[in-house]
């Protein structure tokens, strides 16, 4: 049976083409990520900061709100550039009426309200009164201040309006007349706020922007910081594969070689390789990254190199001793020594390739265990700085206590992709395993 | 006569074999500990690390105490590289590492593990024997109790499989085993979840309620409950694959021509299985369990931290973060030592269930 038969014969396999399906997704979506988010852009997005401002605290993903027949508000951001501005001079300044209109129809009160001002230039500062208009035509003023350059006005915040109301504002503002604390109900329509300033210098650009924070955003909802988490779910992809099939491939190939060495030249190699890996059990590989990820540096590259590093000298060339020992004594490997090939050659051109085949599903199912690897490091706070990874947004959740204040989209949705890959590789590897494994092909 | 000479002179081997052992596993542990010391100490990064954090601490105190608020600030900076010096003598760091390294590997080996430098155990002591002794039981309850659940449910299940081969319970199983690409701390998230949070009826973490209960069966029984979750998220990562690996392996060896003959002669499955299938083949499935053993020894660090288990590997965890080298040097040393044991008890049982090790030799 040649070896390309044997992969064709994978068709005979449901799991293998559920796994090669998952596979192609994944790195069809790692492929997308990278370009469609490259990387600088990516590490400044997970930076967080003042770009995210306009996106809402935890919220969660829109279609599991949708799915289960909510309503919930998406953020909804009202810009003075599209108001209708009346304007009134007079001596040395300008009068502005800013109405920004809230078309409101959602099912739940938003997480949060905000105005952002945008008065840059202006030498003294300008003076804004707020007025808050209900679609039923009440009215209620939300006082008055100077606005610096780049300033905003929280009205969550607003302790004095808190207490008028007897609600928080961003409910008691959107509420129905008659709602009391705890049972508020959302009164849908239009709503104004209205915007009186005045402006000291007319050349002068002013803006504002009012921000109603929704409860559900995107695909796969904010973090803590309004981060949106779609940027590390995607971006997890790609750093999750690499560093997967990275340091499979290291500790694979670099176990291989040595375990071939070791049986070609015996004597005190072989007892030497032997001893080391005996070693090598013994020191605890989780430990020991956790001490160089707290000491030295917890870059994904750095832990990847260790992760090779304790890997070469790994149980798994026991296995692979026992499976060149017979290959040793021959005919084809005396021939080529007849031959006068060197012994390089026949470790690497005789020897390993004989058994590759048998090595293919472990190799595959060797991938996932690497991925889970880096997520469990940053599970304990070791991921890497700078890099968007799925086992970040897990330690973000649990250092945030999602489970506990019911933030469970944070939880399952990277979950769900490591599972995902989990699974794509184990299903392959495990249909690999029955193909290329021959006792097992009877069964 | 004939017969107590074979005994005899099978323990003489025995024993011979024993000792080579030993004194192998010896050199093992004695490289790996000091293998263990030189990444501990990261290059003499940790030290430094340490000589500023002593001088912070030092500078502090001496900062804080109001008996030296008047002191002229060189007489007070004289004070504290004073108390500096005492301070990196009593934990020698001026002396070079490679000599502290040796001394350090000496008593490490006497599992003399000397005085941690931060941590100290619930009981007040600082002995870094005492803090460790006091979370090992911990460990070995929670792992002890999931491995052996694991293998006995995989080793009954996996031959009733193997005698019903391809149907839909089979297939099943075949089917779930990818699902063991997950580790157990990964199960142990989505549990703390369904069970501690949605359906609130079992404790998201930690080892006894908070006050402990007076009463030892009541006491006994709030650690089983607490212990349910993780025990179960190790029991569902590994159960499948390991019921799939037995399962293989058992009808591997039950189609060997002995068996097959045994068979044809009539004899009941029972006896079958006892005599003709689990005999052969009780020395790789007491390796397996050996090795299962030492796989997760180390790969407990993050299903305690996810539970809050106060074992060993979280001991560890806080160690590392304190930087205390004793604590960490201390708890690898363990690790080696119940990692060792496991290997040279894999020896010893295998050479007596292995009557070619016990007959062969010189």
């Amino acid at each position: 049976m040649g070896r390309f038969s044997a992969l064709s014969e994978l068709r005979n396999y449901p799991s293998a083409i559920v796994g090669l399906g998952i596979i192609a997704f994944l790195v069809s979506l790692a492929v997308y990520t990278v370009i469609a988010i490259p990387y600088d852009d990516a590490l400044d997005k997970w930076r967080g900061g003042e770009q995210w401002r306009l996106y809402p605290v935890n919220a969660s993903p829109v279609w599991a709100d949708r799915l289960w027949g909510g309503r919930a508000p998406e953020t909804q951001v009202i810009s003075s550039r599209d108001a209708d501005i009346e304007r009134e001079s007079f001596e040395g300044g300008e009068r502005l009426f800013i109405p920004l209109r809230v078309d409101y129809q959602a099912g739940d009160f938003p997480s949060e309200m905000t105005v952002f001002f945008d008065a840059d230039g202006h030498e003294r500062e300008p003076f804004a009164r707020l007025v808050w208009r209900t679609p039923d035509g009440r009215e209620m003023p939300l006082g008055g201040s100077r606005i610096a350059s780049q300033d905003r006005r929280s009205i969550s915040q607003d302790r004095a309006l808190e207490q008028r109301l007897g609600l928080v504002p961003h409910i008691g503002l959107l509420a129905t007349p008659d709602s009391e604390a705890g049972a508020a109900r959302v009164q849908t329509g239009e709503y104004t706020l209205m915007l009186d300033v005045i402006v000291f210098q007319e050349d002068a650009d002013f803006q504002a922007e009012l921000v109603l924070f929704g409860r559900v955003h995107g695909l796969a909802g904010t973090d803590h910081q309004r981060r949106d988490l779609m940027v590390a779910l995607m971006w997890g992809t790609p750093v999750a594969l690499a560093f997967g099939l990275l340091a499979a491939v290291g500790t694979t190939i670099t176990t291989l070689v040595i375990a071939a060495t070791g049986v070609w030249f015996g004597g005190w190699v072989d007892a030497t390789i032997q001893r080391l890996t005996e070693v090598n059990m013994i020191l605890p590989l989780l430990p020991i990254l956790v001490m160089v990820g707290t000491l030295y540096s917890t870059s994904i590259w750095l832990m990847l190199g260790v992760v090779v590093a304790l890997g070469i000298f790994s149980a798994g060339i026991k296995m692979y001793r026992a499976m060149l020992l017979p290959l040793r004594q021959a005919p084809y490997i005396e021939a080529a020594q007849a031959y006068g090939a060197g012994n390089t050659r026949i470790i690497l051109r005789y020897m390993i390739p004989r058994i590759l085949p048998v090595l293919i599903p472990t190799f595959v199912t060797l991938i996932p265990t690497f991925v889970f690897l880096e997520a469990s490091l940053a599970v304990l706070g070791l991921g890497d700085p700078v890099l968007p990874t799925w086992g970040k947004v897990l330690n973000d959740a649990q250092s945030e206590s999602a489970l506990y204040s019911q933030y469970y989209y944070w939880v399952l949705s990277p979950a769900f992709l490591l599972m995902l890959t989990g699974l794509g590789f184990a299903m392959l590897g495990f249909a690999l395993d029955r193909i290329f494994n021959p006792r097992l092909r009877t069964l | 006569m004939s017969v107590a000479g074979g005994m005899q002179r099978d323990i003489r081997r025995l024993g011979l074999f024993t000792g080579k052992r030993l004194l192998a596993l010896f050199l093992t542990i004695l490289v790996g500990v000091y293998l263990t010391i030189l990444i501990a100490n990261m290059g003499g990064r940790v030290d430094d690390l340490r000589m500023v954090q002593i001088q912070g601490q030092v500078s502090e105190m001496v900062r804080a105490d109001p008996s030296f608020q008047d002191m002229p600030s060189e007489e007070r900076n004289a004070l504290i590289q004073r108390q500096v010096d005492l301070e990196v003598e009593r934990l020698r760091l001026d002396q070079p590492f490679i000599l502290r390294s040796f001394d350090y590997l000496y008593r490490a080996m006497l599992l003399d593990l000397g005085r941690a430098e931060q941590m100290h155990s619930d009981s007040g002591s600082r002995q870094v024997y005492d803090i460790i002794v006091e979370r090992l039981p911990a460990t070995l309850l929670l792992f002890g109790t999931a491995n052996l659940l694991v293998f006995f449910f995989s080793v009954y299940i996996a031959l009733s499989l193997s005698r019903r081969y391809g149907s839909a319970m089979d297939r099943s199983v075949i089917a779930l085993a990818p699902s063991s690409a997950a580790p157990a701390w990964f199960y142990g998230i989505f549990l703390i979840l369904l069970f501690a949070f949605v359906m609130p009826i079992l404790p998201s973490g930690g080892m006894v309620q908070a006050p402990p209960p007076e009463n030892p069966l009541l006491y006994a029984l709030d650690v089983l409950r607490h212990m349910l979750l993780p025990v179960l998220a190790m029991f569902l990562s590994q159960i499948f694959i390991s019921i799939y690996s037995w399962r293989t392996f058992f009808l591997i060896h039950s189609s060997e021509d002995y068996v097959e003959m045994a068979r044809a002669k009539g004899l009941p499955d029972k006896l079958i299985e006892r005599r003709y299938i689990l005999r052969p083949t009780l020395s790789p499935i007491v390796t397996s369990f050996l090795l299962m053993l030492i796989g997760l020894w180390s790969g407990a660090i993050i299903l305690e931290q996810v539970f809050s288990w106060p074992g060993l590997g979280t001991l560890l965890f806080q160690a590392i973060g304190h930087r205390d080298t004793p604590v960490i040097i201390g708890s690898v040393v363990i690790f080696a030592y119940l990692l060792a044991l496991t290997v040279f008890l894999l020896d010893i049982l295998y050479a007596i269930l292995d009557p070619r090790i016990r007959i062969g030799g010189d």
